[in-house]
This record gives structure tokens, sequence and C-alpha cells, in this order.
């Protein structure tokens, strides 16, 4: 084997050895480094797998949707709005949503009704979100009753149970048939709920917002990608709460390694100047510290990464999910798709590995440039 | 084989506490020969040792070692030289504790890049010299005053140096184990390795081992 990767091997046996000679030390700084690591690690793909989901989920919507306002406050679309829309340039579909709250006294939480055409739920059925699923302990062929806000009772078949991919944002959800929806709701007949128009070409979405807008002066064109920055922000939001709540543990964890990796003990000051007595070059000094500061840096990254990995991918985030999933009384119990970005990974690296290895060579580069003959005089 | 002009060595130069621990030392010391150094404490013994050795420069004059001077290399040089010819004993054995005897035994081998296997022979053959095979796993704290010696002269060994400097190497040895490093020390001349030491012990300066003793004090030969 070449002498260099030779003499490598040697300085990593060596700082292997002292790394286990001060076990008790370096465990605990390994432990809270993991920790540090595994803690801003499950942060950042958490938030970023419940992102990508988002964007995943939010692919399926519409790319503008209208509403109308009255008073500043969301109002019904009437009859006659749709059509006073008109044909616009770029835009394939325009069509009317129905949808709405609806307060279940039974489990304390609010679903979304929201009724579908005809041919994907028939009058008298309806299809549920999971998590209501769990927790009404719903199966297709069960019947459900509820009672409208006019107070009668409906009661209707449960035809589907909503795939779980989706649970994220069809936790709550009630699909149901849009006679049903209006006669639940006793919602006018020709109203709408808001107006989904599907616009192919990407670059025309806000012209077409402008000229929604610019026809329709009482009605609001909300952008999917508007909706999405909307759901990235309030992750980054979050992702920061939790951020500045964790920044004490953090800052002391970097005063802690600062601490004990900047400060030489007696013991390896001697060491040092024995080594360099016995032949080791100030070069091999210094390089036999990286590789300390690098083999506890890379390791802690990588156990606290894995670790969180785990956590996240594996165990739905349990420590952050409160926080950072959001507030809803229904929680969605879903499986994050693995989503990694590697550009926060590698700013996550720098940040964590880098500062310790460069603590560790700073009074390593003074105690490796003194005299060799100070061993003989101890 | 090594030859001294007006070396001379300071301490602090320059400052309030300066101290010459060398007046302008002329010698020179031959191959394979044991060469001891005598002297009361703060003769400047130690401190000439250091600059032989290639642990220190001297403050002026020369130093050379094969015809070559070497008072005025880099560090990065002093250092290869070090390690290829020097091999140090010192007083206190500066072995490193936690490690076992072997592991300390190849640690100055470790910079050439020579192959682990390779090392590990050669530390068991040094082990098998100075008869100490059955300590060589052990940690080095657990070692007697006889075994930690034996370990540092296998250390000082281990890179094949031409020259062995051993500083006081007995003073922290009783009557027996000084009798046993001075039967080790023939072993040395016999190899055709040159010894420098320093003693103040008649024991190591009075044997027959020996066969050159300078006499220093206050930084200056009194005899040589």
């Amino acid at each position: 084997m070449h002498p260099w990767i030779e003499k490598q091997r040697h300085l990593i046996d060596f700082t292997l050895a002292a790394l286990a000679r001060r076990k008790t030390r370096n465990a605990g700084l390994l432990v809270a480094y993991t920790l540090i690591v595994f803690v801003l690690a499950s942060l950042m793909l958490f938030a970023n797998a419940l992102r990508t989901e988002a964007a995943y989920v939010l692919a399926a919507s519409p790319e503008v949707i209208l509403q109308r306002m009255v008073a500043g406050r969301h109002d019904l679309i009437p009859p006659g709005y749709i059509e006073r829309i008109g044909r616009l340039r770029g835009v394939q579909k325009i069509e009317g949503r129905l949808w709405g709250y609806y307060y279940d006294p039974v489990v304390n939480a609010n679903y979304t009704f929201m009724a579908r055409p005809a041919d994907e739920v028939a009058d008298g059925r309806i299809m549920v979100g999971a998590t209501l699923a769990r927790e009404r302990g719903l199966a297709p062929g069960n019947t459900i009753s509820f009672r409208s806000y006019s107070g009668r009772l409906f009661t209707f078949d449960v035809a589907a149970v909503l795939s779980p991919d989706s649970e994220l944002l069809s936790a709550d959800l009630v699909l149901l048939s849009e006679r049903d929806f209006r006669a639940f709701f006793e919602y006018p007949a020709g109203h709408w709920t808001d107006v989904a128009l599907a616009v192919v070409n990407p670059l025309e979405v806000r012209n077409v917002a402008a000229k929604l807008a610019a026809a329709l002066p009482d009605s609001r064109p909300i952008l999917r990608e508007e909706v999405l920055r909307t759901y990235e922000s309030v992750f980054d939001w979050r992702e920061g709460i939790v951020l500045t709540v964790l920044a004490g543990a953090i800052l002391a964890f970097t005063i802690l390694a600062w601490e004990k990796a900047s400060g030489l003990s007696a013991d390896e000051r001697r060491e040092i100047g024995i080594l360099k007595a016995i032949g080791w070059e100030t070069g091999d000094v210094i390089r036999m510290k990286l590789w300390e500061g690098l083999l506890v840096s890379l390791t802690a990254f990588l156990l606290g990464f894995v670790a969180a990995w785990v956590h996240v991918f594996h165990f739905g985030a349990a420590v952050f999910a409160p926080v950072l999933k959001g507030w809803a009384i229904l929680y969605p119990r879903f499986t994050l798709v693995p989503a990694v970005d590697g550009l926060q990974v590698a700013t996550l690296f720098f940040f964590t590995v880098v500062p310790y290895t460069a603590a560790v060579l700073v009074p390593i580069w003074r105690a490796a440039t003194t005299d060799p003959d100070a061993v003989m005089r101890a | 084989m090594i030859e001294l002009s007006a070396v001379r060595k300071a301490f602090n130069q320059g400052q309030g506490n300066e101290y010459w621990a060398l007046h302008g030392i002329d010698l020179a010391i031959e191959a394979g020969k044991v060469t001891a150094f005598r002297g009361p404490s703060g003769s400047g013994k130690t401190t000439l040792l250091t600059v032989v050795g290639c642990l220190a420069r001297p403050t002026s004059g020369r130093v050379r070692f094969k015809g070559e001077d070497i008072s005025a290399l880099p560090e990065r040089f002093l250092t290869e030289i070090r390690r290829q010819s020097f091999g140090f004993v010192f007083q206190q054995f500066n072995l490193i504790k936690g490690l076992s005897a072997l592991e300390n035994v190849i640690l100055p081998a470790f910079p050439t890049g020579r192959p682990r296997r390779e090392l590990v022979a050669a530390a068991e053959a040094l082990f098998d010299r100075l008869k100490l095979g059955h300590r060589a796993g052990a940690r080095v704290e657990w070692l007697s005053g006889g075994e930690q010696q034996r370990v540092a002269i296998a250390r000082a060994l281990i890179n094949d140096p031409e020259v062995i400097i051993a500083d006081e190497p007995t003073a922290n040895l009783d009557t027996a184990l000084s009798m046993e490093f001075m039967g080790i020390l023939e072993g040395f001349t016999a190899a055709g390795k040159t010894v420098l030491l320093t003693s103040h012990d008649p024991l190591v300066v009075e044997s027959a081992a020996v066969h050159r003793v300078v006499g220093m004090r206050d930084g200056r030969l009194t005899d040589h």
C-alpha cells in the first residue's frame, strides 16, 4: 500500500486509541453532538418532507381558484357568475365547486364536506378521509348519520375510504354528491362555493388571474403557486419556532463542544511533546488531531442523521410532529415519502462538522509548534 | 561522526530571564562508541544532547552530522534526521499511558508509512531481544520501572537509528536494573551503534561499556 495511505491509517489508529483512552469525555461529547445533529436533521427532514408532500398533493389541484368577496369576506358565487367569466385564452376548464365545514360533536372535530360529480359519488353515499374513518370506526359498507345545521338527520352509506397516500390533506374530508351537499347544507340552487380554473400553461396563470380580477372586481383569484408558497411559509415558520425554542440548547452545546475541542489537557500537551521528540512532524500531529475532529464530528453527524431519518420516516417524527404538522383536531396518520434536500444536508454538514474540526485545530497548532526539546527538559 | 564547533545555546534570549546553557562547545564524537556526559545538574548535559539529537537548534555555532551541517536546517528536515538517525531514551521514559507496550514502541515509525505488519514484527523482535515479549500487550502504566525502560529502549530502536541518546538512563533504576541497562548498552555498540548518554551515576560512567566520559560544568566542557 502507498506509504501516504499507510501513514494516514497509522494516524487514524492512534487517534482511535487516543479517543478510547478518554472514553468518558469523548462519549459525553459524542452523545451531545449526535443529539444536536439528530434534532436539527429531524426538523430539516420533516419540514422538507412536508413541503414536498404539500407540493405533491397540490400538484393535482386547480391552477386558479376564484372566490367572490363581499365586504372583504368570502361569499358564495351567485348564479350566472361563471358565465360572466366567459372564454379566457389558456383556460382549459372552468368548474364551480361546492364545499363547506361541518362540526361533528361526537369527536369534537370539523370535517370538510365537498361535492363531487354524480359519476364519482352516488346520491346517498359518501367517501371519507382515512383519519375520519379511523376516528368514527367507519369502513366501506357502513352507514353514518350527520345532523345538518337545520336539525335534519341525514344518513349516508360509506362507499369508500380515501387512500391513506393523500391523508395529509384528506384527513377530515367527506365527499358526497352535489344533490346531497345542497340538501345537507340547504345550499341555494345555482350558487357555488368557489370556481376552479384549469390553466395548462404555467406562464399563463398570472395573466389569467389578472384578467379575472379585471373582469370580476369583486372576486379574488387564488393561485396554486401561492397556496404552495403559503404552505412552505407555514412549515418554514414552524421550523423557525422550533429552532428558536432549541436555540438555547444548541448554543449550550456549541459552547461545550468549543470548550472540549479547544482546550488541551496537560496530558495531551505532554503527549504531543513526546510525539514530536520521537520523530513526528508538526504536520503529523496536526493531521492526527484533524482526524480526531473529523472522526468525532463525522460519527456524530452520521449517527444523528441516520437517527433523524429513522425518527422522521419510520416513526413519523414523533417528537416534533405536534408542532410541525399543525393544529387540526384530527391528526392525520401518514407516512412521509423520504425527501432530502441536498443543499440542506450540505449546510447541516458544514455547520456541524467544520466548526468542530476547526475548534480542534486551533490549540493543536499552538501546541504542535512548540520545541520538541521541552520533553527532555520536563 | 558528530562534530560541534563553538556551539552556544540560550533560553529566553533577549528577555530579562535570558539564560545561557551552553558556552562555546567544541567536540567531536566518534561513531560506534559510547560517550557519557558527566556533570552536576544545570551543567548543560541535557541541552547538549537536545542540540546533538536535533531536538533543538544551537543559538550559534555549528553541528555537523556525518559531515553535513544540520544546525540551521528547517524543522521538517531536522525532524526527518531525528526520526531516521536518532533514538531517544528519556529520563522519565515518556511513554504514552493507556497504550500497550507494543503500541508505544511502533509510534516513532508511524510517520514513515511502513506497513503495520512490518512494524509489529520489528517491535516483537526487539521485545525478544530485550526479554520483554510477554509484556508486549500490557499497558505501559502496568509495567515496572525496568520494564518501562526496556519499552523506551525498544521504542528508540524501532527506526533502526545510528545514534542512541539516553538522558540519565539509570536515574530511576536500582542497581540490578542499572547493571542490566549497561548490558543492553554493550549490545548497542556490538551492533555498531553510537551511544550518547548523560549521567552522574558512577555505575554508568565508570562502566567498561562506556568508552569515553566528557565532563561538563556551567555549560562548558571540563575534561574530554
